[in-house]
């Protein structure tokens, strides 16, 4: 069992609210998944700043800091606990490489030029409060509380997955043939940092984003790829889209209003939500790709 | 008698009917901002009146016993599931699983209910307004099922003795279940039910009837190879 939850804003309306109706989801989904819990808020969209969302572990945010400004001229650090947003206006390529060769502690969690992603071992209310979500705006977001079956409990094994840029994925079941689909996509150069299912979902839809094809189709070619339980939301920059494998044992609902897009594993993530009980509220049928975005 | 679950604690509540002083004359209850709780009014086993308004979450009037229970909005998985008598209806829609294993009393759902509704039901009787999900009737062992909208894949799958009546179309039969004759004693169970239902815009002619071929009781002797 998990929790997932994801809010798409049609409307600015609620922009400022955003983190405030994420959080409020993730807390109520506390009894889904104690063990770990993450969120990606896409915030701020722009066309020439990379955001590198960086846990930093147990380092010391001034010795990061000293280290990579030498490294990575020109950039901007953000530290919100053990993570780190990192700002600027170097390429992706070079970022990483700079990163995975001179800093063994820090993990990249993930990149973009909107996503922001935080995602910790812990109870979920702790983990909101520690990364200060209530405060955070943004266009939509994503979140996951976990609780652990096929892996440990670890920041790696935490969701939201990011395996490409902008891209994020949470998702609540197990596959059962992930081992064989890693392998096949660590041929064509996906790189994996778990033993985690999800991450290969992820790298999945990664792979087939980076082949153009749209994100529904690619979901839709992953009904028959994927192979076990599961409810995914996947997250671009542009919106996010949901679904649920053909057999259907693993929850989902949604709500919509004219300002926004709420799913959650169950209705009781989003009942404080402003004007859901006028919503239109429906479970996402199996085997059917619902998306959302510009 | 108003009870709020913003005031009082979900717990409070369900024990507060669970354990009715059946001396008092208080017998009419509304329950306001469910906000998705789980468990609510399961294992009720007087008679009574309880009125839900908002959306519920999982095995909502679970085990029910004698009461009458309506919610005025959408119900989570299990709903009504292993009632054994009484009536439990639903405004909104139902999530998988409505009614499962439930052994007596009329479970109604003016809305859609999703997968596995009616799930090894053993005498229960589900009448769906709307339509209804895949794997719907799988095993039902007795009891009957009216479907006014269309059904999903498999319906049926391994059936007993459950009478399954469907309105609109059925994407696929499962396996051992087949259509079967419509006969006069069918159409007054239709009719008795869709009032009882109080469903009144619904005619009960142009159902089709579907059961068990029964070839699944027993052990087919030629099957032997197989396993």
């Amino acid at each position: 069992m998990c929790g997932i939850v994801g809010i798409y804003l049609k409307t600015k309306k609620f922009e400022k609210n955003l983190g405030k109706m994420l959080s409020g989801m993730l807390n109520n989904m506390e009894s889904r998944g104690p063990d770990s819990a993450g969120f990606a808020i896409y915030k701020n969209e722009s066309k020439k700043v990379y955001k590198f969302s960086l846990c930093i572990n147990d380092l010391k945010f001034n010795t990061f800091k000293k280290e990579i400004s030498k490294k990575i001229k020109r950039s901007k650090l953000n530290q919100i606990a053990d993570h780190v947003i990192l700002k600027t206006y170097e390429q992706p390529n070079k970022v990483i490489e700079v990163i995975n060769s001179n800093f063994p502690k820090v993990s990249i969690v993930g990149y973009g030029r909107s996503i922001e992603i935080f995602k910790q071992v812990g109870n979920p209310k702790d983990i909101v409060k520690k990364f200060k979500l209530d405060n955070f705006s943004g266009t939509h977001g994503i979140g996951h509380t976990r609780m652990a079956t096929e892996s440990a409990i670890t920041t790696d094994g935490s969701h939201p997955y990011s395996t490409g840029e902008d891209e994020c994925l949470v998702h609540n079941g197990s596959l059962s043939n992930h081992n064989n689909l890693r392998r096949k996509l660590t041929k064509k150069g996906t790189i994996f940092n778990s033993e985690n299912d999800t991450e290969v979902a992820a790298g999945y839809v990664s792979n087939s984003l980076a082949n153009n094809k749209s994100l529904k189709d690619t979901l839709t070619s992953g009904l028959k790829d994927l192979d076990g339980f599961y409810t995914f939301i996947a997250g671009t920059r542009k919106g996010f889209a949901v679904v649920r494998d053909e057999i259907a044992c693993k929850p989902a609902v949604i709500a919509e209003t004219k300002n926004y897009v709420a799913i959650a594993s169950e209705f009781q993530a989003m009942a404080h939500l402003p004007d859901v009980n006028s919503a239109k509220i429906f479970e996402p049928e199996p085997g059917i790709v619902y998306s959302w975005g510009k | 008698m108003k009870l709020d679950l913003k005031k009082k604690k979900l717990r409070e509540i369900n024990n507060n009917l669970q354990n009715l002083d059946t001396k008092k004359n208080e017998r009419d209850f509304t329950i306001i901002n469910p906000d998705g709780s789980h468990a609510l009014c399961a294992g009720l086993n007087q008679e009574m009146k309880v009125l839900i308004k908002g959306h519920v979450g999982y095995y909502c009037a679970g085990m029910n016993q004698k009461a009458h229970v309506t919610i005025d909005g959408n119900v989570g998985t299990g709903v009504a599931e292993n009632m054994m008598s009484g009536i439990v209806h639903v405004k909104g829609n139902a999530s998988q699983s409505a009614g499962a294993t439930a052994h007596g009393g009329l479970l109604v759902i003016d809305g859609d209910a999703s997968s596995r509704c009616g799930i090894s039901m053993k005498g229960i009787d589900i009448v769906v307004k709307g339509s209804v999900g895949h794997m719907s009737a799988f095993m039902a062992q007795s009891g009957t099922m009216i479907v006014c909208g269309d059904a999903g894949e498999a319906l049926g799958d391994s059936l007993y003795e459950t009478d399954i009546f469907v309105k609109g179309s059925v994407k696929s039969l499962g396996a051992d279940c087949i259509e079967k004759k419509m006969e006069k004693k069918h159409l007054d169970k239709i009719s008795t039910l869709l009032k009882k239902s109080e469903i009144k815009n619904i005619k009960p002619d142009g159902f089709k009837r579907y059961g068990s071929a029964r070839k699944l009781y027993n052990f087919n002797i030629d099957n032997v190879s197989s396993y």
